[in-house]
């Protein structure tokens, strides 16, 4: 088991370190000069000259971004060009704020997907399973900005319920953010919960079909006992990976979901530092939610590895 | 993969339709391929939702080549008279603040969508099967290596890839084709390389192997035909998922650029309107759901038709 955790942390590592030179190639080698884009196309050569050697764009490549990883790294994650505040502070704050969206979107989808899935394998083949699983198969292709718009329209524009908009205070706590939470949560959850639905019920078909479940029910237990004590075991296994799996989803939903409503999280925050090019601003955020991903992903491999001993001992 | 199962299937169509199955089975059709596509079809047929999914696929297909022809309006063309109308005859899905008709719009974006996520999807499949077929034939530490670098690809959420990149390289929908191919490249390789492994140790292959063929032989004719269905089936989901990429992107700003008409653009162009005028808003909103479901029920068809047994989940 040891060994296991060692060797995934070992490529979680590797992994970070080469998307961190993608980011740092795709923001300061691919843009051209940084200088011209940060002083706007009229400064003179001078001022130019001046900028770059204060962010060491003047040094070799190689150079560069190691100096960058290792500030990265030791927490100074510089100046942001657009507020002129330094990013760290930033960017937690805002991660903060994702977090607790992030937390009630999975309250919502993860019990809800389960239950919907294994009603929908338990009945199989009836209306209600169709008609779940064909509107599953629905919300997994909709959009968050078009989910989102809809129940803006719906909620908060026809029966002003909640509110259209989420720019609450960044700094407001968890119980004020709260109204202002629902909707958004909603949103996100939307297309992940079509997945847990789906992973759920199809595994769960899987195991029904099974001889030992056989035995169960021919052994006279009750439906109940066989469903919890046997079943679910096995079947919710898959589901854990889907909900891992589902955690870029979530991520990716949440850029867009926070564009919506205007909340002030980190996909917000990185969409407005691209609008403003603001570069110190892009890396960091990005990097720290590719980070955030591959460990969420590390937690779940591990997590399936206790849970299934046939993963631990390949 | 697919072989197994055919048979039980054949017989499920000789007891459905003795005509198919006395055509699939005739001696001497040496060429099993165009009568496999027949059968594809005659499962196909059987799935309702698959169908209606195919069909309005098909409608848009047709909108997207034929759509310039097709709208009553000209898409960019301002009538100030009828600013912010409601839906009616002459404007059924209404106009937007400049008097342009909501129809004609949505009808001429069907192209973009198209265009941007077929030829990235396209891009995407071919490159993806060159490294995929390569990489799992090859074996050994290249192939380690290789999908290490893939895999690093996929530790991004493809979203913020695709945000990260077009920051930079600035959108353009030549620029968006090249995203939506490097955010699909990695899982396309993924699907052919495990099929090649599956298939690589096969008798045939070794047949074809121990017949002295060279290695584009196997490769092309014995591999690569055979790894066609779940390569479809791949390839029919990337771009389902590529059209929702490109109106997100659209609906952030990175997308298509205006003066082209784009669903999402005219999305979050519409929000400002809400209260006033929601059509602006939801005949775009909708498109977007109907055309992504409907794709997504088609490539879920295709999975279930071509891949019987589930093939990769």
């Amino acid at each position: 088991m040891l060994r296991f955790i060692l060797r995934r942390l070992g490529f979680m590592v590797l992994t970070v370190i080469l998307a961190s030179i993608i980011i740092f190639w795709a923001t300061t080698v691919l843009p051209g000069d940084v200088a011209t884009m940060v002083l706007g196309r009229f400064a003179t050569p001078q001022a130019k000259a001046k900028l770059r050697t204060e962010l060491g764009l003047d040094k070799p490549i190689a150079v560069q971004y190691s100096t960058w990883l290792g500030k990265y790294a030791r927490g100074d994650w510089g100046k942001s060009v657009s507020t002129d505040t330094a990013v760290r502070p930033v960017v937690f704050q805002r991660l903060r704020n994702s977090f607790m969206l992030a937390i009630v979107a999975f309250a919502l989808y993860v019990p809800l997907g389960i239950l919907l899935g294994l009603v929908a394998a338990l009945k199989r083949n009836t209306w209600l399973d169709n008609s779940i699983s064909v509107g599953s198969l629905a919300f997994i292709g909709l959009p968050e900005f078009v989910s989102g718009v809809i129940l803006i329209t719906i909620f908060a524009v026809e029966l002003k319920w909640l509110p259209s908009q989420s720019a609450i205070d960044p700094q407001s706590t968890f119980v004020q953010a709260f109204p202002y939470l629902i909707l958004p949560a909603i949103t996100v959850a939307l297309t992940s919960l079509a997945y847990v639905v789906r992973m759920t019920r199809s595994s769960t078909v899987d195991v029904l079909q099974m001889d030992y479940v056989r035995t169960a029910n021919l052994k006279g237990l009750t439906p109940r006992r066989v469903l919890f004590t046997h079943v679910l075991r096995n079947s919710l296994l898959p589901t854990i990976t889907v909900v891992a799996i589902g955690i870029g989803w979530l991520i990716g939903g949440l850029i867009v979901t926070e564009s919506v409503y205007d909340y002030p999280g980190i996909g917000r925050l990185l969409l407005f530092a691209i609008q403003r090019r603001d570069l110190q601003l892009i890396q960091a955020t990005a990097l720290l939610i590719v980070i955030i991903y591959v460990v969420a992903n590390l937690v779940a491999d591990i997590l399936y590895a206790v849970l299934n001993p046939r993963i631990r001992y390949q | 993969m697919v072989e197994p199962n055919l048979n039980d299937e054949l017989l499920d169509a000789a007891i459905m339709d003795e005509g198919v199955a006395a055509e699939l089975l005739a001696p001497g059709n040496g060429n099993p391929r165009p009568s496999s596509w027949r059968l594809y079809w005659r499962r196909l047929k059987k799935r309702p939702a698959a169908l209606v999914g195919t069909i309005i696929f098909c409608v848009f297909l047709f909108l997207a080549v034929f759509g310039p022809w097709v709208a009553p309006y000209d898409y960019q063309t301002q009538n100030v008279k009828v600013r912010l109308d409601a839906p009616s005859v002459a404007h059924p899905f209404g106009a937007d603040q400049f008097g342009r008709d909501i129809f004609s719009r949505i009808i001429v974006g069907t192209r973009n969508i198209f265009l941007i996520g077929g030829f990235g999807t396209l891009v995407a499949v071919v490159i993806g099967t060159a490294i995929g077929l390569a990489s799992g034939y090859v074996g050994g530490t290249s192939d380690e290596v290789v999908m290490r670098l893939l895999d690093v690809l996929l530790s991004f959420p493809s979203l913020l890839l695709a945000l990260v990149l077009l920051s930079t390289v600035g959108p353009s929908n030549f620029n968006l084709v090249l995203v939506v191919a490097i955010l699909y490249i990695p899982m396309v390789a993924r699907v052919v390389r495990s099929m090649v492994l599956d298939l690589k140790n096969k008798e045939f292959v070794e047949a074809a192997r121990v017949r002295g063929e060279k290695r584009s032989y196997i490769l092309f004719r014995e591999i690569l035909p055979n790894s066609l269905p779940p390569l479809l089936v791949e390839a029919s989901m990337r771009f389902s998922y590529s059209i929702f990429l490109v109106a997100s992107l659209g609906y952030l700003g990175l997308g298509v650029q205006p003066p082209s008409p784009d669903w999402g653009l005219q999305i979050n162009d519409a929000r400002n309107f809400l209260p006033i005028a929601p059509w602006l808003l939801l005949f775009p909103a909708c498109t977007i759901a109907v055309l992504v479901v409907s794709t997504n029920l088609m490539s879920d068809g295709l999975r279930q038709v071509m891949l019987p047994g589930g093939g990769r989940n």
